[in-house]
């Protein structure tokens, strides 16, 4: 109606200029909000597509393991495809007893080291976070000072005396040079992980159960490690998967093949490259890495916020 | 003294494991290692004291040692900074305007948790090899194959994309350090027409600087203490051409292969000096570049 007077040429009341002008910046805001919705649309849908691109390319090393795995020995390099051509899961019964022992024996070789080790690492830094998070005691900065410097230290530097004093203790080829460090808070990433966490608690849990006559033992067992079970189960699960995935220590302290971890007997495989048994090495990655997945799967949020909250790697 | 028993009693109770894991397994070794560095020691005759030799030996005529330090400071410059700005980027890209930004979250962390196992060294090897999958896709463009392992001009490459395909734990980080940043600076910016790139700058770079900060410390001493997949790609020995010669691959056969144990304890002291200066610098250098919300007022 009334673009159809303008045009013609009316004279036009002030009143209903003001309303077209008004009209006219509606529809212009509202073309461009669909403009931008449209954008952004398209934008999300381009996002989308390179996330999902990316993804691919980020999967596709372990896609390409887990079919090969699979595949008969003269597919495996011969083609791209991940499918393969028929399913030889024999290769996973033949790969589990290649070695001179069976993947039995590592398989519960690397259960018992990392099951202690978990042990260790939740009871030895719980405690040492406790102190350092809950405790007032002389000397509390200057130490906290000191574990979070040992961070810092490469294993690498503390490895020779600790071998030398191992051997002379007659530890090598036993189990205790890779668990017993564990029960004496040697990984002080969760200590750090643990103090973050305890800080956040309210002091006055402690000041009240103090005022009932509770020791700080009490407090410890009953108060802070309940309410602090998210982060003990992020320790717990990391300390699990990096012991299961250990090489370095067990490299050097496992002599024996029938001590050996699962990461040790995967390494043997690469001694018989020769051999062809490509498939079978593959399945028993594969294998070794289920647990590490399987854990990641389940317990995604608690790994996800303990790297937000800590940092670690 | 009863009431300082009283007083830190408990506390150093608890502290006790951390207490002889530190003196025992930490400080007791290092010093331990600072002695044996002066040393000649092979494990099977006592330690003998020969002053400076191992030190000047390494700096003057140890080829490998330089051959070490130099394979290890190329992979700290090209992996370090590579994964970081692939976290960000990521990182960025999830954090805006994503509702299914678990999925992706989890598929791009999933390789830092395998990443250091020895089942992925293995996959990596052969990756790479003249015949393996990397040679395959780039035939498909009319590139011609390159054994990218054995090639001692290109091997440390497939190690630095191992880091970067390891971005995870950083993206994570960055993402928590995203989430902290105000909308409303955005939103404001966003009023004044300020271009992407600007507010990027402006806004995200500088508030970002603190976790920017942190993920560089830690992911610099990370990158010198790689070991197993180097060990396992270059099996066990540095190889092809001591071209993986990794600081700590080095260490450890001159350790563990030809108990020069001696030798090996100066190595990890230099090796320790120089994560020390690394982190020195940083923590020294951070005041010109990390700005911390609280601090101002």
């Amino acid at each position: 109606m009334k673009t159809s007077a303008i045009k013609s040429g009316h004279p036009l009341s002030e009143a209903s200029k003001l309303d077209f002008e008004i009209d006219e910046a509606a529809r212009m805001a509202h073309v461009l909000r669909l403009k931008r919705e449209r954008q952004q649309r398209v934008g999300r849908l381009l996002k989308h597509a390179f996330l999902i691109g990316f993804s691919a390319i980020m999967l596709y090393p372990l896609l390409w393991l887990l079919s090969s795995s699979v595949k008969p020995e003269d597919e495996i390099f011969s083609t791209l495809s991940l499918w393969p051509s028929q399913f030889m899961w024999g290769n996973y019964v033949k790969g589990w007893y290649a070695l001179p022992q069976s993947f039995t024996v590592f398989t519960i070789n690397s259960v018992i080291v990392t099951s202690l080790s978990v042990v260790g690492n939740l009871i030895s830094c719980s405690f040492a976070a406790y102190a350092f998070a809950r405790l007032t005691f002389t000397g509390r900065s200057f130490f906290f000072a000191l574990m979070m410097m040992t961070l810092m230290i490469p294993y690498h530097v503390v490895l020779i005396p600790q071998y030398v004093q191992f051997l002379k203790l007659g530890w090598v080829d036993t189990y205790l040079p890779l668990v017993v460090p564990r029960f004496l808070a040697s990984d002080a990433f969760f200590i750090f992980l643990m103090v973050q966490f305890f800080r956040q608690l309210p002091k006055e849990l402690d000041e009240a159960a103090m005022i009932d006559g509770c020791s700080p033992f009490k407090i410890y067992w009953s108060i802070i490690l309940p309410l602090s079970l998210p982060a003990m189960g992020t320790a717990a699960i990391f300390s699990l998967i990096w012991v299961w995935e250990d090489f370095l220590a067990p490299l050097i302290y496992l002599n024996d093949i029938k001590s050996y971890t699962v990461p040790l007997a995967l390494r043997l495989f690469l001694d018989q490259e020769g051999q062809s048994a490509y498939g079978q090495m593959f399945a028993m990655s594969v294998l070794s890495l289920v647990p590490v997945v399987l854990f990641f799967v389940l317990f995604q949020k608690l790994i996800v916020r303990g790297i937000a909250t800590s940092g670690m790697k | 003294m009863n009431r300082f028993i009283a007083r830190n009693g408990p506390a150093y109770a608890f502290l006790l494991p951390w207490f002889l894991g530190f003196f025992l397994l930490a400080l007791g070794p290092i010093l331990a290692s600072l002695y044996l560095s002066f040393t000649r020691y092979d494990m099977v005759a006592e330690p003998r004291w020969v002053g400076f030799d191992n030190y000047v030996y390494m700096f003057t005529r140890d080829r490998r040692f330089w051959k070490a330090l130099n394979v290890t400071f190329t992979y700290v410059a090209l992996a370090v900074p590579a994964r970081l700005i692939m976290a960000l980027v990521v990182a960025m890209l999830l954090d805006k305007g994503l509702r299914t930004i678990g999925v992706y979250r989890a598929i791009f962390y999933l390789p830092s948790l395998l990443g250091s196992s020895i089942a992925i060294a293995i996959l990596w090897r052969q990756l790479f090899a003249a015949d393996g999958v990397v040679n395959r896709v780039l035939a498909d463009f009319g590139i011609p194959s390159h054994a990218w392992i054995t090639d001692p001009n290109t091997s440390i490459y497939t190690l630095v994309l191992l880091a970067m395909w390891q971005f995870g734990s950083p993206m994570l980080i960055f993402l928590a350090g995203l989430r902290s940043i105000p909308r409303d600076l955005y939103e404001a910016a966003e009023i004044d027409g300020t271009p992407k790139w600007r507010q990027f700058l402006r806004i995200t770079l500088p508030l970002l600087a603190p976790v920017i900060f942190f993920n560089l410390v830690l992911q610099t001493i990370e990158a010198f203490k790689t070991f197993s997949s180097a060990f396992i790609i270059s099996n066990g020995s540095g190889a092809p051409a001591d071209s993986l010669l990794f600081y700590t691959v080095y260490l450890f056969n001159e350790a563990f292969k030809f108990f020069r144990m001696g030798y090996a304890s100066a190595l990890a002291w230099v090796l320790l000096i120089i994560i020390a200066v690394f982190t020195g610098i940083a923590f020294l250098t951070s005041k010109y570049w990390v700005h911390y919300e609280n601090e101002r007022d």
